[in-house]
């Protein structure tokens, strides 16, 4: 058509082509938090934590630790050899002050203790904060178990049959929550967190530590939270809220 | 403990016994050679006769198309493959399917029983005991394809050769 | 007796020594596949004290393995001749100890088989990967030390080599200390005494070990210790326990003065059962005081009394082992101080713990396979002490 402004039109194209390269590493690193492609490693970019509010967590629920033995199957048994990637501790405040639970997992530290005394460095961090154990690696000496603060790591002391396909584990090598980095890696979130939202308490919350923007950024900025032995200096990728 | 001191000497006898005793020893050295290359030799030859009694492995492949590398490179190569994708899946986080050993179970997984291990005919245990070599991966990895992914399909992202 | 039949039966009666250790040996061999195959579950570790009794066997022959090689080390770093003459069986103590007590540790592994995997991949941050290189150089440099004692012409190099024999075994029993002054969290551990006080043990325990292998050396041959030597030996290792004994005490003295420390000191000297009476009767009294009684009471320490302390001192190291070892991972962690905490994984309580035959049995073999090689050692080689050999064939020669 005749009547059709050719400057205008181009002056569109190239501002929607400016707007649009302006905009798409924004898109970019959006998507680079909220999920990687399957061939791109994990970057120190981002720190994966999680902040517990122990003034939320009830005493008499157990789901985070249920949800964390579904996904990962683990038994479910509670005897003193069997694996417990996380635990509810209830506490009694020794001062007088009133009763408190919270859940208990390996605190993915940025200086992990286990992560030093491991002697062919199966237990490791990975680049965005999860501290894990390279099983093909590990030879089952036990020393991280002994070193971690937290008694988060557990040893596996019998065969295991019927492992979840996206959670190798085995005899003889020692485990630990892996911050279900097999969901992270897919964009969800850890089992245990997504369970405890769902009983209603959402009493843990999951993200991106070295984001601003993200809500546990945001509530640790906001209120008061804590590490486990902060006297240690280990500087946990969990932190608790309320104790 | 009595005073042996020279241990070699104690056995005594001449120049002549000791001449004796080097041919003995050599005779006995040459002895297992033989045997041993005969040993290997025979079973061998025997092979190539009509009915051969070394037991073949079982290549039972019920998935349609083809293995993301050829054959001959996987006969050789598919542990320095599983090797090296398994460190960069677990250091790095790589998740691509095309190297991943769950990709390997989810085509190659037996059709009658869904797994790649546990019978002498299953495909991973298969040739492994016929190599004698062994089969670490499935005492901590699942030798079935996960939850909701069919048997004898590859996994979602794998690329066709 | 003429000296045909003393060969006679003293040969049947050292083949029945190689018997019996084998045997022991073969039964640890077996525990240690029974463990492997059928997981830790099969010995009464846990989740929360991981290492068992295995660890007590181990850590006492590699703390010993050390400690007997001191006294190659007076004879030529000190330069005294009449420990010269016993600085081969020494070497040869050293080397049997450090190989029985590593065979138990790493049959102890979850993963036995990944024994290549631990010797190519290395964390250097870690005191068991350094460890790898200590242990494995000392079997060397104590097997070239004992080339240059045994062989005339190398024996001009024995001094320079026994210097750096004594400098590698220092930093290694320093090494085996760290590994447990390395850990920050435990009240038990975490404390830089424990290299210093792993070398004193070391230094007791090696002479009680060596003590007792000469003492038997002896008696099988029908010798005896020349009286001055025994006196200087003996005065040494009650030198040595005391050592022991002060260290200990200012270890506990340290940890009872800090307020976060008192109850787990508690635990360990007073309320914690079996761990009060091993430490108190097994390492104090029967591992420490009865033995230096034996030393230094003027109308005892002959040649019986010495044997006996050194027993009683082995004896009380691996009582102290357990405490320390097991007691240490029995108290519960510290996570949340001023709180009282309980759960389904141990938090807060006390754990229990049962030694079960497996690892008994392992410990036991590890002891087995160090006594086979002293006692084969001894057989091939010249490694008892040269006055003791020239009286054997006195002795022997006057029988006929």
């Amino acid at each position: 058509m005749s009547g059709i402004d050719h400057a205008r039109r181009q002056i569109l194209a190239w501002g929607a082509a400016m707007a649009g390269v302006t905009l798409a590493p924004g898109v970019t690193l959006f998507q680079l938090a909220q999920g990687r492609p399957p061939a791109e490693p994990a970057s120190k970019a981002v720190r994966w934590g999680m902040l517990v509010d122990a003034n939320r967590c009830a005493s008499d629920c157990d789901a985070c630790v249920t949800a964390c033995d579904k996904e990962n199957g683990l038994s479910g048994a509670r005897t003193p050899t069997s694996a417990q990637w996380i635990r509810k501790v209830e506490l009694k405040d020794l001062r007088g002050g009133p009763a408190k639970s919270a859940p208990v997992m390996c605190q993915h530290c940025a200086e992990p203790p286990c992560v030093d005394v491991c002697p062919t460095g199966a237990s490791f961090k990975r680049a965005d904060g999860i501290v894990l154990v390279d099983r093909h690696t590990c030879i089952g000496c036990r020393y991280c178990v002994m070193a971690c603060p937290y008694q988060a790591r557990s040893f596996v002391h019998e065969p295991v049959t019927d492992q979840k396909p996206e959670v190798p584990r085995g005899k003889g090598c020692v485990e630990s929550c892996t911050l279900c980095v097999h969901r992270i890696d897919r964009d969800r979130i850890p089992a245990c967190v997504e369970a405890c939202a769902a009983t209603g308490h959402k009493a843990i919350l999951f993200g991106n530590l070295n984001d601003p923007a993200s809500e546990i950024s945001q509530r640790i900025a906001q209120f008061s939270t804590t590490a486990l032995r902060p006297d240690l200096k280990l500087n946990p990728g969990v932190r608790y809220q309320g104790l | 403990m009595a005073d042996r001191g020279n241990f070699g000497g104690t056995f005594g006898g001449g120049a002549r016994a000791r001449a004796r005793r080097r041919a003995t020893g050599l005779a006995f050295v040459l002895g297992c050679v033989l045997c041993g290359v005969l040993g290997g030799a025979l079973p061998a030859i025997a092979a190539e006769g009509p009915a051969s009694r070394v037991p073949k492995p079982v290549v039972a492949i019920s998935a349609p198309g083809q293995c993301v590398e050829d054959t001959q490179f996987m006969l050789r190569n598919h542990m320095e493959i599983l090797k090296h994708h398994r460190d960069q899946t677990v250091h790095q986080g790589v998740r691509t399917t095309q190297h991943s050993l769950a990709n390997c179970v989810a085509c190659h997984a037996s059709k009658a029983t869904g797994r790649v291990t546990g019978s002498k005919d299953a495909f991973c245990e298969s040739c492994h005991r016929f190599a004698a070599v062994t089969l670490d991966c499935f005492e901590c990895h699942a030798d079935h394809p996960p939850a909701g992914i069919a048997t004898n399909a590859a996994l979602p992202g794998v690329v066709p050769r | 007796m003429t000296h045909a039949e003393f060969t006679r039966r003293e040969s049947r009666w050292f083949w029945a020594l190689l018997l019996l250790l084998g045997l022991v040996a073969l039964a640890g061999f077996a525990a240690a596949h029974y463990m492997e195959e059928n997981g830790h579950i099969v010995t009464g570790m846990n989740n929360r004290i991981v290492w068992g009794l295995p660890h007590v066997f181990a850590i006492f022959m590699i703390v010993a393995a050390s400690g007997a090689l001191n006294v190659a080390s007076i004879g030529s770093v000190f330069g005294k001749p009449e420990y010269k003459a016993r600085a081969p069986l020494s070497g040869l103590l050293c080397i049997a100890l450090l190989a029985g007590g590593l065979a138990v540790l790493m049959l102890d592994l979850g993963r036995p088989e990944r024994m290549v995997v631990a010797a190519t991949h290395y964390n250097f941050t870690s005191v068991f990967a350094w460890n790898v290189f200590l242990y494995s150089g000392m079997f060397a440099i104590v097997a070239v030390y004992l080339w240059t004692l045994m062989e005339r012409r190398m024996n001009v190099y024995s001094g320079r080599v026994g210097l750096a024999a004594f400098v590698w075994r220092i930093v290694l029993t320093t090494g085996t200390g760290a590994i447990f002054a390395f850990l920050v969290a435990r009240q038990a551990y975490g404390s830089a005494l424990l290299p210093p006080l792993f070398i004193v043990m070391s230094f007791a325990w090696g002479l009680a070990f060596f003590l007792a292998i000469q003492s038997a050396v002896y008696a099988w041959n029908g010798g005896t210790v020349p009286p001055e030597l025994l006196r200087r030996m003996r005065n040494l290792l009650g030198l040595f326990i005391a050592g022991v004994l002060y260290m200990t005490a200012v270890q506990h003295l340290t940890n009872a003065y800090f307020a976060r420390q008192v109850a787990f000191e508690q635990f360990i000297l007073l309320t914690g059962g079996v761990y009060p009476m091993l430490f108190w009767v097994g390492y104090v009294a029967a591992g420490s005081v009865v033995p230096l009684v034996l030393i230094y009471h003027p109308r005892l320490g002959g040649t019986a009394s010495v044997l006996a302390a050194s027993l009683l001192t082995i004896a009380g190291a691996f009582a102290l082992l357990y405490v320390f070892i097991i007691g240490g991972q029995a108290w519960p962690l510290e996570i949340f101080p001023g709180y009282e905490a309980s759960s389904t994984f141990g938090d807060g309580q006390i754990t229990a713990y049962a030694p079960r035959l497996p690892e008994l049995l392992l410990g036991m073999g590890g002891v087995a396979v160090a006594l086979l090689i002293i006692a084969i050692g001894l057989r091939v080689l010249p490694f008892a002490p040269v006055d003791e050999r020239k009286a054997a064939v006195a002795a022997a020669a006057g029988d006929d």
